[in-house]
């Protein structure tokens, strides 16, 4: 056994945890919310150069070869830090294209991600709002040398400035919703594509993306016919692994900020942090987001070790985003009215774990999905 | 016992809701409520101004005041009839302080000059109240404030700082508490002023987490008061505060406002299909809708119960701590469980397209959050009923 991350980890999070407090201070972090492309070139050629990028793609193409591990190191500081980028959504598409992806796509695109001049966004859910394959309706035509796609696609993150689409589409009406999903990588320039950004409560560049008779030509076809399914449930679970590290890395800096504060803010005489209630707070706080945590290793262990994960990696995505969004309200609460404001940082946190526990299954979907792994 | 209100009580409810029914059709664009809705746009602004003298001259915003003063002595449980008639209709124009906060202050401890000058004027919604109690270091702690006044001649000149002064942008007056002796126990040595925002005040913006201009910083710099303005005595102002403050804590308008949420919601969810069924269909959300429309009642019973005390003028303190933080506590995980039933949709902001129910929730899992910081937190009011309730040692 060891728990501990390996030498080379730790250094990747100090070199993370650095670049965070040098080239992404606040105020960026304040500017990206506000912009609607939520992007800067600077910043996106600095990762790139690090080779953040790179960590799964492998060393054939151009990558590092890294593992799941060394992601969840990027994501812990990323979530630290309230970064701003398209970094999330083009490393979740850039799996299924090292996993199944032809030699020729893999020769062509990954060489691209790595090297940061290319951005990916997936596009998955639609107005069903689910992560299942019976959400999925929009259509993939065979015509000629390539493939029609029509429909809705929304809650598109990054979509603004992706050059290539990951589509789910269905190509089969028939049998089980889940064996008739293929997926394409499409140009985002492709005529028939509109995009129409969306405000919401964490600011994150979500989109809706209408696709009206888009075509793609079929070598654009990314893994098999009407089995793209398999390959968009190995890719959520490493979204789901990689939102649980941005999760417990924005609730350490939740922890220990409360914390600060209640050594520092005086009311009736006496440091707040000297009042019961809210040393009991924080000691909850530190226990849970502690437990949250070795979780978030665990699951993300087996996922990377290939071992049987479905249910450990549910778990994990319930429970981490029950503790960030419970510690984000009380961390609120323990700042009291400079809490609730906009320039306050701890407001950033409030607002994304709001909107990360639904990302990828919440926890009530993913609570079933466990219930029904124990049936097996 | 007997739950029903009694025949008179019956016929002015409906009256209020005949009232308020008509009102909310004027509700301008985008309106979706809440207590600070309108300090957000200048129309939200007009239409609060525009009922407001509605309600002037209907009389309703003096229910429970002395007929001398020109209110109609109504109980406590008529004055809560109202709150939750408008706040189910979602309809504002009762200023925020004025009838429930500032004019209980100058009944009790007011001068006769104040009561004739201000309270004709509070009834006739002329005056836009802000609250300048709160100071950067003075929170919870309130007593501990450091805004100075000191005599001159007719006058008090006012120094220092306010923050958290909700609606100071919109409002002509202020409410305010500053320190007149500084030699004896913190207690002992604040007054309690009345005013018109005139120079010397500056009020600048702060944002709320969602980014809407609500609440201000109020600067003082030589801001003179005259004496004539002080509530009650001078050095006694922190007795004053105590007036008013414990009816209506449970905001039992945010609660009928929140069942008209819901109602609104469980529509939605009845016409919103997921995997072959609707929402409403859902067991989970069956769930989670019975356990908020459950927590509903039950603030809703408390409140009623905590305002038949007062009505009887016996003191309940605690139980007034309870409801405000009960119900405040409730609306923050009703606005979360919410967020929770509309699942992808629901952190979609008002003015999105896609949008669900105009992004309320969105807008209420943090505007709620105010509402367990604001007029003492939970954790204040927890030692009140520990202390007060409970008689546990301090
Ligand atoms: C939306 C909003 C609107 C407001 N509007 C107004 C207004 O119009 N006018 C006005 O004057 N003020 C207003 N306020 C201010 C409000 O009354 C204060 O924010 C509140 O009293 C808390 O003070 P604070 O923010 O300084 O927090 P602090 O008092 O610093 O509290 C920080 C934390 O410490 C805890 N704490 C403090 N003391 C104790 C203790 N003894 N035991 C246990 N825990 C303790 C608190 O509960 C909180 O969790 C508003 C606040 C908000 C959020």
């Amino acid at each position: 056994m060891d728990l501990d991350f390996t030498e080379e980890q730790e250094a990747l999070k100090k070199t993370a945890r650095d670049f965070m407090k040098k080239d992404f201070p606040n105020t960026l972090v304040r500017e990206l919310e506000e912009d609607p492309t939520g992007f800067r070139a600077e910043i996106w050629g600095k990762i790139a150069e690090m080779g953040w990028l790179s960590v799964i793609i492998p060393e054939e193409y151009e990558g590092i070869g890294g593992s799941l591990m060394d992601l969840v190191v990027l994501f812990e500081e990323m979530g630290r830090a309230c970064f701003i980028a398209p970094f999330f959504s083009t490393v979740i598409c850039t799996l299924p294209i090292v996993s199944a992806g032809s030699e020729a796509q893999k020769k062509e695109i990954l060489p691209k991600i790595s090297n940061g001049e290319l951005v990916l966004s997936l596009a998955l859910t639609e107005p069903s709002a689910t992560y299942e394959a019976a959400g999925i309706s929009t259509s993939a035509v065979a015509d000629q040398e390539d493939y029609v796609i029509n429909g809705t696609k929304l809650f598109i993150h990054d979509a603004q400035v992706a050059h290539y689409f990951l589509c789910a589409t269905r190509t089969r009406m028939d049998g089980p919703p889940e064996e008739g999903i293929t997926l394409f990588l499409v140009d985002a320039k492709s005529p028939g594509i509109k995009i129409t950004p969306l405000l919401t409560i964490s600011d994150d560049k979500q989109n809706e993306v209408v696709f009206e008779k888009v075509r793609v030509p079929k070598k654009n076809m990314l893994g098999p016919l009407n089995q793209g399914f398999p390959l968009i449930q190995h890719l959520l679970k490493h979204a789901m692994m990689a939102k649980c590290a941005e999760m417990v890395g924005a609730a350490d800096w939740t922890i220990e900020n409360c914390t600060a504060y209640a050594k520092e803010r005086v009311q009736y005489g006496s440091l707040i942090g000297s009042y019961g209630i809210i040393q009991h707070y924080l000691a909850e706080m530190w226990t849970e987001i502690g437990i949250a945590k070795r979780f978030t290793y665990y699951a993300a262990w087996r996922l990377d070790q290939g071992l049987p994960c479905d249910k450990e990696v549910s778990m994990a995505k319930a429970f981490v985003s029950e503790v960030y969004r419970r510690w984000t309200r009380m961390g609120v609460q323990i700042f009291g009215g400079i809490g609730t404001t906009r320039e306050h940082d701890m407001g950033l946190y409030y607002r994304r774990a709001r909107q990360a526990a639904l990302l990828f299954g919440d926890p009530d979907t993913l609570r079933e999905k466990v219930a029904q792994e124990m049936g097996r | 016992m007997d739950f029903r209100l009694t025949p008179a009580q019956q016929a002015l409810k409906e009256e209020f809701e005949a009232f308020f029914q008509e009102e909310a059709q004027r509700a301008p664009e985008g309106w979706i409520g809440g207590m600070f809705g309108i300090f957000e746009s200048e129309a939200n602004w007009a239409y609060h101004r525009s009922v407001a003298d509605r309600l002037s001259k209907k009389g309703w915003l003096s229910l429970p005041w002395p007929k001398k003063y020109g209110g109609q002595e109504h109980s406590y449980i008529e004055q809560l009839i109202f709150n939750e008639v408008r706040g189910y209709y979602r309809v504002p124009g009762v200023d925020l302080w004025g009838p429930q906060i500032v004019a209980p202050s100058i009944l009790e401890h007011g001068s006769e000059e104040l009561k004739q000058e201000w309270l004709p004027r509070i009834a006739n919604a002329e005056i836009n109240w802000c609250q300048g109690w709160s100071e950067p270091n003075s929170g919870s702690d309130l007593a501990s404030l450091m805004t100075r006044a000191v005599e001159d001649g007719d006058d008090f000149v006012i120094n220092g700082q306010k923050i958290w002064t909700t609606g100071g942008h919109k409002a002509d007056h202020i409410f305010f508490l500053a320190r007149t002796d500084p030699s004896v126990p913190k207690h002992k040595g604040i007054t309690y002023f009345v005013s018109p925002i005139k120079e010397g005040v500056t009020v600048r913006p702060l944002l709320f987490m969602h980014g809407k201009h609500e609440y201000n910083e109020v600067f003082f710099d030589n801001f003179r008061v005259p004496k004539t303005n002080v509530v009650g005595k001078v050095n006694q102002g922190w007795y004053v505060t105590m007036a008013g403050i414990n009816f209506e804590r449970s905001m039992i308008g945010t609660v009928s406002e929140l069942q008209r949420d819901l109602e609104d919601l469980v529509d939605l969810c009845k016409r919103t299909q997921r995997n072959g069924r609707s929402l409403y269909e859902d067991p989970l959300i069956r769930q989670k809708m019975a356990q908020l429309d459950t927590e509903l009642e039950a603030t809703r019973q408390w409140a009623y119960y905590v305002a038949w005390v007062q009505s009887k003028k016996q003191s309940a303190a605690p139980e007034a701590s309870a409801a405000k933080y009960f119900s405040s506590e409730m609306t923050v995980r009703f606005a979360n469980t919410a967020l929770e039933i509309l699942g992808l949709y629901g952190p979609l902001k008002e003015g999105s397209k896609w949008a669900s129910l105009h992004g309320k929730f969105e807008d209420l899992c943090q505007a709620s959050l105010g509402g367990t910081v604001a007029g003492g937190t939970t954790e204040i009011q927890k030692n009140i009923i520990a202390w007060m309730g409970l008689k546990l040692p301090r």
